[in-house]
C-alpha cells in the first residue's frame, strides 16, 4: 500500500505492507533509528513518537495507520545544535544514562507538558507510568520532565 | 577561552546530545550492505534429549540462506563457551565443568536453550523458517530449584556431575567459628531465598557478524561490556580465528547492568554463520527471547547463624548456601556465589570467625552469572537480616548493635576472616549521617501519623561495604581467575593539543565520556571540549577488559591517570629542549610547563606540536609524536560501604507495600563528577528495591517453563512505585588507587535490598514476623498478615 504523511515536518510518501509496524518503517525504511524498540508487549515505552501531537507507542500503531496524518519522531523534536526545550531539560538535570529509552521519555514527557498546565512530582511519576528505565531509577527524569514543562510555558530558570 | 574542567567539578554529560536528539549508534541501528537477518529457533523445554533436527523443510522456505545446528558447529571444531573464572572446592579439587556448546548438542538444559539458526533474506522469512524447522525431542523430567536438584534422584543435567553439583566451596576457618558458637549467649538464625532476578538492560542484546574472505577479517558488532574479552573468548577458544583477524565492536549500548558482560552463545554462532553464508548477518534479540537467554542473577537459597555475646557483640557468623548457576556455567558463573560472596560476609563488622559453606548447583533454568552486585548484595542481604533479628530477639536498638560491632576508622587497614583487607572507611560516619540525614529519630510520629491512618509503617537500615574495582590480576589468579583485569589507557595528544583517550573500559550509560574528560583536564589542563573518549572498538583501542564490577573508574581511570602522567614527562623533556633548561627545572601546572622561578614558558599545545613537528627537537634522545600509553594493575580491591535508610508504609487491607522515605549516605572514595555519581546511587538502589519489592522471576517447578516471561508478568520498578530519594556521600578517600576513588556503580544495589526488607519486617514486627523474603509483594504480606492474626486469634 501507499501512504502518505508528514514526518519531522517533511511530507512522505512511501509504499508499505499492511502489516508494517510505525516503528519498523521509520526504523528499517526511513532510516529514522531514534525511535526504540524495547520490548514486544507495548510496555517500555521506547518507541514513543508523536502521531497528531498525542504520544503513541508506535510498536503498537501499523505504519498504514499514519496515512494522512503528522508524525514526530525523537530526530524531529530538536536538532543537535537547537534542542528542544525537553531536551535541555533532560540534559541539564542528568534525566538520561544509557539513552536507549530516551527518545520514547521524551516525546511521552512533552505530550504531558502540554496537557499538564502546573504539574506535580505525582503527576509526572504516573504519566511515565508507560515507560520503562533502568539506569536513572527515574528521579532525575522527573526533576527533567518538570523543568522541561516550566521552560515550555516560558518559565525561566530559577 | 579555556574552559578546563577538572576532578569534583558536575559539568553536563559529553555524550548526552546524541542520545538527546535520535543520533546515538546502537548495534540494531547498524545496517551493512547485503546484509541478511538470523532468527535462533530455541528450546520449548526445559530438559530434553534432541533426537532428530530435520533442516530441510525449512531450507526449502523462500529466501532461506542457511540453517545451522550443534551438529554442524560440532564438525566444523567450534568449541564450547569458555569459563573464564575457575573455582576450587573444600575437597580441593576443581569445579566440575560440563561443555556449554554454542547451540545445543544432544540435549538441551533450560527453556530458550539455543537449538539452531536460521539466517534468510529477511526477519520475517527467517522468522517463518525457523518454525519450519523440525525437532523431535524426548522430554525427560526438570529440575529448576536448588533443593530439588541436590536431591539423590534428582534428574541430572550432565550425567558425570552428580547431584547436579558444580562444586561444593568454602570459606572461612570453621573451627575457629564452631568454637566461638559454643560460647554465645545469643545466636540469631535465618534461613532465607534470595530471589532470581532478570537484568534487562532496555537495549535487548543484538550483534551483526561479517567476513572478508579477501582479507580474512571477520568483524562483530556486539551490544557488549568487553569487546576485547569476547576478541579474546570468541576468537581463541571457541572460533579459532586469530586475534588480529577479528575485529569486535561494541557502539552504544543501552545498559548493561553485568548481562552484557558474557561472552554469549549467539555472538559465536553469528560470527561463523556469516562466513559460513558469505555475507553480513544481523541479530537482534527480542525482548521475550531475552528473559530466556540473557543470563539471570542471584538465586540462593540460605541457612545462616550468627553468635552473639551478653552485650551484642558478634561473636562469629555461620552460613550455609545453596547457588543456583543454571543450565551451564556462564562465564563468570561460578565466581558469582563465591569469591563475590563469601568474602563480603565479614561486612562492616569486626566478627572475628567467619565459615561459609556455597554449594553452586546446576538445574534447568537460565545460566545465573553476574547481575548488578553480584554477590555483593546476597551476602549484605544475609548479614543485615541477621543483625535485626538478633538486635530485635536480644532488645537492643538496631542502630546500636551495629555501632557496637562496627569497625572503627581507626582501626584501618582492617584484615577481615574472610581473605579480603578493607584499605580505608567509616562505616560509623555513614551510619550517623544517614540516621540523621533520614531522621531516624523522628520515626515514632511518622508511625504514630501513619497508624492514624490505618496504615502499618516501618524503618529499615542497612550498613554495608563492597568490593570492587574487579580487580587486582594476581590475587585473582589465586582465585582462580582465568584472565588478567588490569586496564589500559592511551591518552593521544594531537599536534594541536587536542586530547583523544582511547580505553579498553566500556560506556553504557556510565558517563565516562565526561568523566574521563574531566580526569584529563585535571592532569593536563586540556579544556574539557578538546578532549573525546575513544571506546568499544578491538580495531581502535589497544586492549582492555571491559566494565563489570564498577571497575572503569577504579581500574581504567587509574590507567588513564597514569598515561596522563606519562605525558607530562615526555612533556617536561621536550619543553626542557625548548626551554634550553634543564628537565628538573621544569614545572607542569594548569597545562604550561615552566621554567622554575622564570616565566619562561610553553603550553601543551607547542609542545604537542613541537613533538609532531621535531625541527627543532631532541631527535637523538627522544622519539616524536606525545602519544602515551599506561597499563594498570590494582593492588587491592576496593571497599565503598555505606548505610542505607528505607521507610516503608502497609496498608494492611491490600497489603500493598509503598516506599515512603529513602535516604543513602555512601562512601565511594574521592568523586569526580558529583553529578554522574548520584545518577549512578539513584539507578543502583531502585534495582535494589526492584528485588526487594517487586521483581521475581518464577520458573514452573514441573515444566521449568519460565512464567516470568514478560514486562507483564516480571514486575520492573516504574516511575510512580517510587519516592524523590535522599543520597549523599560520606567520604574516605581509597588508599591506594591514584585518586582516591573506589567506584560507585553497584553500591547503591548492594545497600538497597536489605533497608527496604529490614523496614517491611519493621513495619509488621507487632504482628511476630521476624522475615519476610523478597520481593514483598501484596500477596506474599497479604499470606504473612493473615496466618498472623489467624495465629493470634487462635491464641
Amino acid at each position: 500500500m501507499n501512504i502518505s504523511f508528514v514526518l519531522n515536518g517533511k511530507p512522505v510518501s512511501v509504499e508499505v505492507e499492511p502489516a508494517t509496524l510505525l516503528c519498523d518503517l521509520l526504523r528499517e525504511t526511513l532510516g529514522l533509528t531514534g525511535t526504540h524498540i524495547g520490548c514486544d508487549t507495548s510496555q517500555c515505552g521506547a518507541c514513543v513518537l508523536h502521531v497528531d501531537d498525542s504520544s503513541v507507542k508506535s510498536c503498537t500503531l501499523l505504519a498504514v495507520a499514519v496515512d494522512g496524518a503528522r508524525v514526530t519522531t525523537v530526530e524531529g523534536l530538536g536538532k543537535p545544535d537547537a534542542l528542544h526545550p525537553m531536551q535541555v531539560a533532560f540534559h541539564e538535570n542528568h534525566g538520561l544514562q544509557c539513552g536507549f529509552c530516551t527518545p520514547g521519555m521524551l516525546m511521552s514527557s512533552v505530550e504531558f507538558a502540554r496537557r499538564y498546565p502546573n504539574p506535580t512530582d505525582a503527576d509526572v511519576r504516573h504519566w511515565l507510568e508507560g515507560n520503562l528505565c533502568r539506569c536513572t531509577g527515574y528521579q532525575n527524569i522527573v526533576a527533567s520532565v518538570l523543568r522541561g514543562a516550566a521552560a515550555m510555558r516560558g518559565e525561566q530558570r530559577v | 577561552m579555556s574552559n578546563v574542567i577538572g576532578i569534583g567539578a558536575r559539568p553536563l554529560r559529553k555524550e548526552d546530545r546524541r542520545f538527546l536528539t535520535g543520533r546515538g549508534n546502537y548495534v540494531a541501528d547498524i545496517k551493512r550492505p547485503d546484509m541478511a537477518v538470523g532468527v535462533f529457533v530455541r528450546s520449548p523445554h526445559a530438559h530434553a534429549i534432541i533426537k532428530s533436527i530435520d533442516a530441510a523443510p525449512a531450507l526449502a522456505m523462500p529466501g532461506v540462506l542457511a540453517v545451522v545446528t550443534g551438529e554442524d558447529l560440532k564438525a566444523a571444531g567450534v568449541g564450547g563457551l569458555p569459563c573464564g573464572w575457575g573455582i576450587t572446592g573444600k575437597d580441593g579439587l576443581p569445579m566440575k565443568e560440563p561443555p556449554h556448546p554454542a547451540l545445543a548438542q544432544g540435549k538441551v538444559r533450560h527453556v530458550g536453550d539455543p537449538v539452531a539458526f536460521v539466517v534468510a533474506e529477511t526477519r520475517e522469512q527467517a522468522q517463518s523458517a525457523a518454525e519450519a524447522v523440525k525437532i523431535d525431542y524426548e522430554v525427560l523430567p526438570a529440575v529448576v530449584g536448588v533443593l530439588d536438584a541436590i536431591k539423590r534422584d534428582a534428574p541430572l543435567l550432565f550425567e558425570d556431575v552428580p547431584s547436579n553439583l558444580c562444586c561444593d566451596w568454602a570459606l572461612g576457618d570453621r573451627a575457629a567459628t564452631d568454637a566461638a558458637f559454643r560460647k554465645a549467649a545469643h545466636v540469631a538464625r535465618i534461613s532465607l531465598v534470595n530471589n532470581r532476578l532478570i537484568g534487562n538492560p532496555m537495549e535487548p542484546r543484538a550483534a551483526i557478524a561479517e567476513y572478508n574472505p579477501a582479507t580474512g577479517q571477520y568483524t562483530l558488532w556486539s551490544t557488549s561490556q568487553f569487546p576485547h574479552v569476547v576478541r579474546m573468548l570468541m576468537g581463541a577458544f571457541v572460533l579459532n580465528i586469530p586475534q588480529h583477524k577479528l575485529r569486535v565492536v561494541a557502539p552504544d549500548v543501552g545498559g548493561g547492568f553485568g548481562v552484557k558482560q558474557f561472552h554469549y552463545a549467539e555472538e559465536a554462532v553469528i560470527t561463523w554463520a556469516a562466513a559460513k553464508v558469505g555475507r553480513p548477518i544481523k541479530w537482534v534479540c527480542e525482548r521475550s527471547e531475552g528473559f530466556v537467554s540473557d543470563a539471570q542473577g542471584r538465586d540462593h537459597v540460605t541457612e545462616a547463624e550468627l553468635a552473639l555475646d551478653e552485650s551484642g557483640k558478634f561473636l562469629a557468623l555461620r552460613v550455609n548456601t545453596i547457588a543456583n548457576i543454571g543450565g551451564y556455567i556462564s562465564t563468570f558463573g561460578p565466581n558469582i556465589p563465591t569469591n563475590l560472596y563469601g568474602p563480603l560476609l565479614a561486612g562492616v563488622y569486626t566478627t572475628p570467625a567467619i565459615y561459609c559453606e556455597v554449594k553452586v548447583v546446576f538445574t534447568n533454568t537460565v545460566p545465573v552469572d553476574a547481575y548488578r552486585g553480584a554477590g555483593r548484595p546476597e551476602a549484605t542481604f544475609v548479614l543485615e537480616r541477621l543483625v535485626d533479628i538478633a538486635a530485635s530477639e536480644m532488645g537492643i536498638d538496631r542502630a546500636e548493635i551495629r555501632r557496637r560491632n562496627m569497625i572503627p576508622k581507626e582501626a584501618y587497614p582492617y584484615q577481615t576472616p574472610v581473605m579480603v583487607q578493607y584499605d580505608s572507611g567509616d562505616p560509623k560516619g555513614c551510619l550517623e549521617k544517614a540516621l540523621e540525614t533520614s531522621d531516624w529519630a523522628g520515626f515514632a510520629k511518622r508511625k504514630s501519623a501513619s497508624a492514624a491512618k490505618g496504615k502499618l509503617r516501618g524503618i529499615g537500615l542497612c550498613t554495608y561495604i563492597e568490593a570492587c574495582g574487579l580487580a587486582p590480576s594476581r590475587i585473582a589468579g589465586r582465585l582462580g581467575a582465568r584472565g588478567g583485569l588490569y586496564e589500559s589507557a592511551t591518552v593521544r595528544v594531537h599536534p594541536t593539543g587536542h586530547v583523544t583517550v582511547l580505553i579498553g573500559t566500556h560506556n553504557h550509560g556510565q558517563g565516562h565520556e565526561t568523566t574521563y574528560a574531566q580526569i584529563v583536564g585535571e592532569k593536563l589542563g586540556v579544556p574539557f571540549e578538546n578532549i573525546d573518549v575513544v571506546f568499544g572498538d578491538t580495531d581502535k583501542v589497544q586492549f582492555g577488559m571491559g566494565t563489570y564490577g564498577s571497575r572503569s573508574l577504579v581500574v581504567g581511570g587509574a590507567a588513564l591517570s597514569k598515561a596522563s602522567d606519562k605525558v607530562v614527562l615526555k612533556g617536561k623533556k621536550i619543553a626542557a629542549h625548548l626551554l634550553e633548561s634543564s628537565e628538573q627545572d621544569i614545572e607542569f601546572a594548569a597545562g604550561k610547563f615552566k621554567v622554575a622561578g622564570t616565566d619562561r614558558k610553553k603550553t601543551l599545545a607547542d609542545i604537542a606540536l613541537a613533538a609532531y613537528v621535531p625541527h627543532d627537537y631532541p631527535l637523538e634522545v627522544l622519539e616524536p609524536g606525545l602519544e602515551e600509553q599506561a597499563y594498570y594493575d590494582p593492588v587491592n580491591f576496593t571497599y565503598p560501604g555505606g548505610a542505607h535508610v528505607a521507610e516503608v508504609e502497609i496498608d494492611p487491607e491490600t497489603c500493598i507495600v509503598s516506599l515512603v522515605n529513602y535516604t543513602a549516605v555512601d562512601d565511594v572514595g574521592t568523586v569526580i563528577n558529583p553529578m554522574i555519581v548520584e545518577g549512578q546511587l539513584h539507578g543502583g538502589i531502585v534495582q535494589g528495591i526492584g528485588q526487594a519489592l517487586f521483581e521475581n522471576c518464577i520458573y514452573d517447578d514441573l515444566s521449568g517453563q519460565l512464567l516470568s516471561g514478560s514486562f507483564m508478568d516480571y514486575c520492573m520498578p516504574r516511575a510512580d512505585n517510587l519516592p524523590r530519594m535522599t543520597v549523599a556521600t560520606h567520604s574516605t578517600p581509597c588508599a591506594h588507587t591514584p585518586m582516591g576513588v573506589k567506584g560507585c556503580g553497584e553500591v547503591g544495589t548492594i545497600g538497597s535490598p536489605a533497608a527496604v526488607a529490614n523496614a517491611v519486617v519493621d513495619a509488621l514486627a507487632h504482628l511476630g514476623v521476624n522475615h519476610v523474603d523478597m520481593p514483598a509483594t501484596a500477596n506474599r504480606l497479604w499470606r504473612i498478615i493473615k496466618s498472623s492474626s489467624l495465629l493470634q486469634a487462635a491464641e
